[in-house]
């Protein structure tokens, strides 16, 4: 098979993967060596869909002996299927990076044989990468639930980063749709990769030539959609992840039919739920940045987020007792918390601020977008001039601002003529 | 007491804008306009050509770091690249307010020279960061070759992360807008001005990892998310002209 065909079957095999970041981890490049990484990470295209494209994303197979429901590679689908070998991996990686097409590789597999088999195809390749390619850019490398924790060990002194998908919200879900998968396998490798990356932190700092496990960190995606838990179920989740594993990241990947069966959504007129996963990025955003708490974002009464505001203005609209803020007096916690203003924001109006009183035109100035933030701020004791609202109004406001964001379905041409109309 | 205004005539280069600024302190005038020599036209304003004096360069440049702090500096010397209309006047009243309150004086975002030069640097900084992702090589006799369009002058910035990325490589990055050239081979680097640059034939090797490309590109995106303003949003099509993805693959099989 042609190196160009395995690249589209692998490639394509691989796109359900949401996580393309290659951030992290800063590493300059040296003589003698390729490659770099920079801890902001770099996009180096965005395709169609308007997700960026870091790395080079591709399964090393799609041969898989598992038959989990939601996933495109299980043994049951009828596909082409195809394997790169370590060489021709290296070679494509290699000639990619070079052109500056990439920052670097993603490598996953599909279970060929048996866990501890596909690991060790994957160390081949990114040994032989590291060693005879002397590649120093960015390796993202998935760990298989099931293999033998030396193994891990071995991918994870190869790779930057690591990840282990915990692929559904629940235990129960997993049980349902992917048999072959159990809870505990999946969060041991995760057990693993803290404690190695706890201990490989302390043993830098110790030796300057210790190695390095994980230096990146690692992360891991679940499907949102393709099972009915809540948001406040999968934000909690998503919580309890950052706080006991130590997480990166954690991507949401709305479901996209793939399969016709029974347990899942029929493929037929389903809406991948888009705007839910984009709600669900911007809670976790308030989780990781603005010092947020799952459980004030979301609960009992109100187990799923508002798909017409972002998470921070519905915060705002049930807390509207810490509003208004007064720009010219208020703590950083304080002013990460008003709808609209963000860390850079926050950090402008500290600096600019100690200079005089800060005014809405000077608030423009700054940078700071005022669409959302007028309503709940004032400066020097005064709201922006000619604006009145009544607590009442404010949700319609609020809402009638983000509508112009949201994608509308597309309009339709009527026709009188319709033939196609029954299709 | 006010300065004369006079209307500065330089050579466009970054230590004649800082022999400018020395001649103005020296005659006590107020520059009213910068203007290069090859763009020099009548004036309103009584005019004065400046000749590029490195010793007085160097003077003002090592002002630098103690009167406008690390900060200051920095913004200066890359408020020098950005494409800021009327850039070398806004940076004369960015480094005489530096000079008047001394470093810490760009956290003053509300002031108008140092909001002016603040969001021209970032909008500097932001292209280059997304050129260290959108340039394009092309292999050709084992040199790396690819141009860019940007607004901004970013090689200088871009020759850092390239020349740590691709230690032992040969490369020319071409920059169309600006006419100038960063050339690197193992060990060493210029930018170079250089008028024109045609980028050579491409052998089968170079065409094929393009089209694997170019099939990798098409095949990683969900046709379920088809998202193309997302995708302006975050990659303008300005950038487009100069990326690999986008080339028509006919020319390609003409050549092939």
């Amino acid at each position: 098979m042609e190196l160009l065909q395995k690249l589209e079957i692998l490639a394509d095999a691989a796109k359900y993967d949401a996580a393309c970041t290659s951030s992290g981890l800063s590493r300059s490049g040296r003589p003698g060596t390729i490659g770099s990484t920079t801890a902001g990470g770099c996009c180096h295209s965005f395709s169609a869909d308007g997700r960026c494209i870091s790395l080079l994303k591709v399964l090393m197979t799609n041969v898989c002996v598992y038959d989990c429901q939601y996933c495109v590679n299980r043994r049951s689908n009828d596909l082409p299927r195809a394997a790169f070998t370590p060489r021709e991996l290296c070679e494509l990686t290699m000639g990619f990076y070079r052109r500056n097409y990439i920052e670097g590789l993603f490598l996953s597999s599909a279970v060929l044989r048996d866990p501890d088999y596909t690991t060790e195809r994957m160390i081949q390749c990114l040994r032989l990468l590291r060693e005879e390619y002397r590649f120093g850019g960015y390796i993202h490398a998935k760990a298989i639930p099931g293999a033998d924790p030396i193994l891990t060990r071995q991918l994870g002194l190869l790779a930057d980063r690591l990840s282990v998908n915990i692929e559904l919200p629940s235990a129960q879900s997993l049980a349902l749709l992917a048999p072959d998968k159990k809870k505990q396998a999946i969060l041991a490798p995760m057990k693993q990769i803290r404690d190695g990356i706890t201990v490989s932190k302390q043993e830098l700092k110790v030796y300057r030539h210790a190695p390095r496990f994980a230096p990146a960190g690692q992360s891991t995606q679940m499907i949102v959609g393709a099972t009915g838990e809540s948001d406040r179920q999968i934000l909690a989740l998503t919580q309890g992840l950052y706080r006991t594993y130590r997480l990166k990241r954690v991507f949401y990947s709305a479901y996209m039919p793939v399969s016709n069966s029974p347990l899942l959504p029929a493929p037929q007129g389903f809406q991948p739920p888009l705007l839910r996963e984009h709600r669900l990025y911007q809670a976790d955003w308030l989780l990781r940045f603005y010092h947020f708490q799952a459980e004030e974002i979301l609960d009992e009464n109100q187990p799923n987020l508002d798909p017409r505001l972002d998470p921070k203005c519905g915060w705002a609209l049930r807390h509207l007792e810490h509003f208004p803020v007064e720009v010219n007096r208020a703590d950083y916690e304080t002013l990460l918390r008003v709808p609209g203003i963000g860390v850079k924001s926050a950090r402008r109006i500290l600096a600019a601020r100690r200079f005089g009183p800060l005014n809405f035109q000077g608030l423009k100035q700054l940078g700071v977008v005022l669409k959302r933030a007028q309503y709940f701020i004032t400066c020097s004791g005064r709201m922006e001039r000619g604006l009145r609202v009544n607590p009442d109004g404010l949700l319609r406001h609020l809402v009638a601002l983000e509508a112009p964001n949201l994608a509308q379905p597309e309009p339709e041409q009527l026709s009188l003529f319709s033939t196609g109309g029954a299709s | 007491m006010s300065w004369t205004q006079v209307s500065y005539l330089y050579d466009g280069s970054l230590a004649g804008f800082l022999t400018c600024v020395f001649e103005a302190y020296t005659h006590r005038e107020e520059p009213a306009d910068f203007t290069p020599f090859h763009q020099a036209c009548a004036s309103f304003y009584a005019q004065r050509s400046i000749e590029t004096d490195q010793a007085k360069a160097q003077r003002v440049y090592r002002s630098l770091e103690g009167k406008l702090g690390k900060t200051g500096k920095d913004w200066l010397l890359r408020g020098f690249l950005t494409c800021l209309p009327d850039r070398e006047l806004w940076l004369w009243r960015f480094l005489r307010l530096g000079y008047q309150r001394g470093p810490g004086f760009t956290r003053d975002l509300t002031n108008p020279a140092v909001c002016q030069i603040h969001k021209a640097v970032l909008a500097l900084n932001s292209e280059a960061h997304q050129f260290t992702g959108f340039v394009r090589f092309s292999q050709l006799e084992g040199v790396l070759v690819g141009t860019i369009t940007p607004k901004n002058r970013v090689l200088p910035l871009l020759r850092l992360h390239f020349c740590s990325r691709l230690p032992q490589e040969q490369f020319l990055l071409y920059d169309k807008a600006h006419r100038e050239a960063l050339v690197h081979t193992p060990g060493k680097w210029a930018i170079l001005p250089m008028e024109d640059f045609q980028m050579g034939q491409a052998d089968q090797e170079e065409l094929a990892y393009r089209k694997m490309w170019r099939s990798f590109y098409h095949t990683i995106s969900i046709e379920g998310r088809y998202n193309p303003r997302c995708r302006m949003t975050h990659m303008p099509k300005r950038y487009w002209g100069d990326m690999t993805e986008f080339a028509p693959p006919e020319q390609e099989a003409l050549e092939e």
